[in-house]
């Protein structure tokens, strides 16, 4: 057993903390997370530079990464400074379109040339209701998606659909006629927007599977670890800072962690963002090691431990800090805020430890 | 042991209610319904309504314009009103500064601030914490030094709730550097409109500035404004935490939060069934449940001690603590309830009038902002750590 990294994915971690710390601070980040276009153009495309988004896919891609434990590293880098580019489209988009025999958008999606946004998402709770009808030229797409990441900066949509009776996948241009995208912020940064598809035409080759439950279930497992690994990056940080608060604030004429009320809570929290780094570890060698359910169940172990974790880390955190954690100006304040809001996405605990339990009676 | 009100405090809740249906504007209380923000003109306006009932001040006595109630009707009103989305009374001069001028203030002082706090030509802000005096209040470094029948003040506030609003503020001061950290504190009222006042705000996490910087540089006060006898701040300042933690439990806006949590579980549906079905929702909210029906009951044993004379001390930390927890339990289900809908966030719509299209189900994106804006009741008033400590402290008296 080796719990550290390979050199060539340490270093990629190491660039990757150099880059964005010196071209997102904190303030920086926030001028980009909350005004629009919700990221930064400049990062985004330095980021293409570095060859994140190759390090996401593996070399039969054009990539020269892919596994688990690589998109652990990118996700928990990005996390580290809540970085709000739009990577996880690219990953998602990118492993559909892998399982789905791949096209020529996934050469400029893994070379980060094209910002790509999943549209899965129902606006309305029920399953899958968008459609997709089929005729001599190619398809009709109808229906509602709902808080996809970065679909106002996106060219591409990976769009899911019901076509005859099955859950198929369409790449729809996102400036296609009747494609409508109503941006909004997010409450923890970077922007989502509903997509409303009225109508829209595509050509019979945007079709890129007509089953792709599979290539779905691709999407979802990675995005379940990137943002699981994510949330972990962010969660490190926001207990360095709070372990920081503890030792330099003083009231009583003693810093605040000498109070014992704080030690115990700070080492609580400590305990618990190790286990959840054991479980995006465990979460990275399961995607690349196992199938199916048996794959799936480790995923939402981790998706489960984060959002418990990171509800835990991100109340103590404000709460150490006192009236100052609840700042705009604070950067602690968003990192609570990041780490709380991953928990909405993808699943949140409670449906990851029912799926958990409901994979345990498959695999 | 009867858990039964009496006749007579039935009576009182069925007038509450029926003053409620009759002159709370469902605007304001469609607003806090939906966890709308609140402008001063609206907090004003549901003041100026209290007032003309004479229900304002339920903790001061009748000859001062208070209501005179008992402790029981105070609840009682407390839980009704917030059951029916009143606004809160802004508590700067009605709970806070009023009893301490009432218990210690001159007559004169009595004369001229009391009626004008009733009738909302001052607005009160709070000036106790500083930058570096939190939790520990007493290290306050803001100086009032006397100069002739003046006192000039140097220093700075912060977490000034609503001092955006406020034409005055109350202040702990300190007016003897040589003393013991307690015992050189003064409680002086200051003029927001004297020159060498400079308020600045603060923004919290959810985008809101509800709080402020208070700075004051050479700012003339009037020694008349001085509250009761120099240097014995402290004792007021403690007397008026005392009231600031009365209905600190909050239970009756927190059973209206829990019955819209409930409705909403009931109406929002996740994997194809209304979220108030999953197994693991419906548990988290039957513990929040549960809980919240368990402090109902302590804190009417509570009330109930206060008015047969007992003392709250150790009760009143308990019931701040219990009733914060509950009341963010609350706050975070509601988020959660709303699932992906509760991450946009538009703050446009969280304003009265907001006529763009909803996203998600409706009031989706109050969820958040709220849940957030709530870490703050675990932090003022005396953190709840502090208020273990306090606990603590009294039954093991070490
Ligand atoms: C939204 C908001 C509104 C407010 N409004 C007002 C207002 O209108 N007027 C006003 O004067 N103040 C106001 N406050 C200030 C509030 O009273 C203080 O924030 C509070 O007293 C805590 O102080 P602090 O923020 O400096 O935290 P600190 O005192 O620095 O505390 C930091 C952490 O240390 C803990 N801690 C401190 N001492 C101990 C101890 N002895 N044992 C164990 N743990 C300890 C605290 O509980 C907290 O978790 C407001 C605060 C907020 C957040």
């Amino acid at each position: 057993m080796d719990f550290r990294h390979s050199e060539d994915r340490q270093m990629l971690a190491d660039t990757l903390r150099r880059f964005l710390a010196a071209e997102s601070p904190p303030e920086a980040r926030n001028r980009a997370a909350y005004d629009a276009p919700g990221h930064n153009a400049k990062v985004w495309a330095g980021l293409g530079e570095l060859g994140i988004a190759g390090a996401l896919f593996p070399e039969s891609v054009g990539g020269f990464g892919g596994s688990g434990f690589d998109i652990m590293v990118v996700f928990e880098e990005l996390g580290r400074t809540l970085s709000v580019e739009p990577l996880l489209g690219t990953l998602m988009v990118g492993r559909a379109l892998m399982a789905a025999g791949g096209r020529p958008a996934l050469e400029q999606i893994v070379a980060g040339s094209a910002i790509v946004a999943l549209a899965h998402q129902e606006a309305e709770d029920g399953g899958l209701a968008t459609t997709a009808i089929r005729d001599a030229e190619g398809w009709t797409l109808n229906g509602a998606k709902a808080v996809v990441a970065q679909a106002e900066a996106a060219s591409l949509l990976l769009v899911s659909a019901v076509a005859e009776g099955r859950p198929a996948l369409f790449l729809v241009p996102a400036d296609a006629a009747g494609v409508s995208i109503r941006g909004y912020a997010n409450i923890d940064g970077g922007r989502s927007a509903q997509v409303q598809l009225d109508g829209v035409r595509v050509g019979a080759d945007a079709c890129v599977a007509t089953d792709g439950a599979a290539a779905l279930a691709e999407a979802e497992a990675a995005g379940l670890l990137a943002l699981s690994a994510e949330a972990l990056g962010a969660m490190d940080v926001a207990r360095d800072m709070t372990i920081d608060y503890l030792r330099t604030r003083r009231q009583f004429g003693v810093p605040i962690g000498k109070f014992q009320a704080l030690q115990h809570r700070i080492a609580t929290v400590l305990m618990e963002v190790e286990q959840a780094r054991s479980a995006v570890i465990n979460a990275a060698d399961a995607f690349d090691h196992k199938q199916g359910p048996a794959r799936d169940r480790v995923l939402s172990a981790a998706k489960y431990t984060i959002g418990a974790t990171g509800q835990l880390v991100a109340e103590e955190a404000i709460q150490m800090h006192g009236g100052i954690g609840m700042t705009w100006e604070l950067p602690l304040s968003h990192y609570a805020k990041r780490i709380t809001m991953i928990d909405h996405l993808l699943g949140d605990q409670d449906r990851h430890l029912q799926r958990y339990v409901a994979l345990g009676k498959v695999a | 042991m009867d858990l039964r009100f009496t006749p007579e405090e039935e009576a009182f809740r069925e007038e509450v209610r029926s003053f409620l249906r009759d002159k709370l504007p469902a605007r304001l209380a469609d607003k806090v319904r939906h966890d709308q923000r609140l402008t001063k003109a609206d907090l004003e306006e549901w003041h100026r309504i209290l007032n003309d009932r004479g229900w304002l001040a339920s903790h001061w006595p009748v000859e001062y314009g208070g209501t005179g109630w008992s402790v029981v009707q105070r609840a009682i009103f407390e839980d009704e009103a917030a059951k029916a989305h009143a606004p809160r009374i802004v508590p700067f001069g009605v709970s806070m500064l009023g009893p301490v001028l009432i218990k210690y203030g001159t007559e004169e002082q009595r004369k001229t601030i009391l009626p004008r706090i009733l009738d909302g030509r001052d607005w009160w802000c709070q000036g106790y914490s500083e930058p570096g005096a939190g939790s520990d209040l007493a290290s306050l470094k803001t100086s009032a030094v006397r100069d002739g029948d003046h006192y000039i003040v140097n220093g700075q506030k912060t977490w000034t709730t609503l001092g955006q609003f406020a034409n005055r503020i109350f202040c702990l001061v300190r007016t003897d550097p040589a003393a013991k950290a307690q015992e050189g504190i003064s409680f002086l009222l200051i003029d927001m409109d004297t020159p060498g006042i400079e308020v600045r705000p603060i923004m919290l996490l959810d985008g809101e500035a509800e709080v402020n910087e208070v700075f004051f540089t050479d700012v003339r006060v009037p020694v008349s404004n001085l509250v009761g006898e120099e240097n014995k701040g402290w004792t007021y300042a403690k007397y008026l935490l005392t009231y600031e933690r009365t209905n600190i439990a909050g239970v009756g806006s927190s059973i209206a939060a829990f019955e819209r949590l409930q409705s909403l579980a009931g109406s929002i549906r996740r994997d194809g069934r209304p979220l108030a079905d999953d197994p693991l929702f419906a548990a988290r909210m039957a513990r929040v449940e549960i809980e919240l029906a368990n402090m109902a009951t302590t804190n009417m044993r509570v009330v109930a001690a206060a008015a047969g004379g007992g003392a709250p001390g150790a009760e009143s930390s308990m019931l701040k603590i219990k009733g914060t927890e509950i009341r963010q339990a609350i706050t975070a289900l509601t988020r959660r309830a709303y699932g992906p809908y509760a991450q946009p966030f538009i703050p446009e719509a969280l304003e009265e009038g907001y006529n763009g299209e909803p996203v998600g189900p409706e009031d989706a994106g109050a969820a958040a902002p709220a849940y957030f804006n709530n870490r703050k009741l675990s932090i003022f008033g005396g953190s709840n750590e502090v208020q273990r400590n306090i606990i603590s402290k009294m039954i093991v008296g070490l």
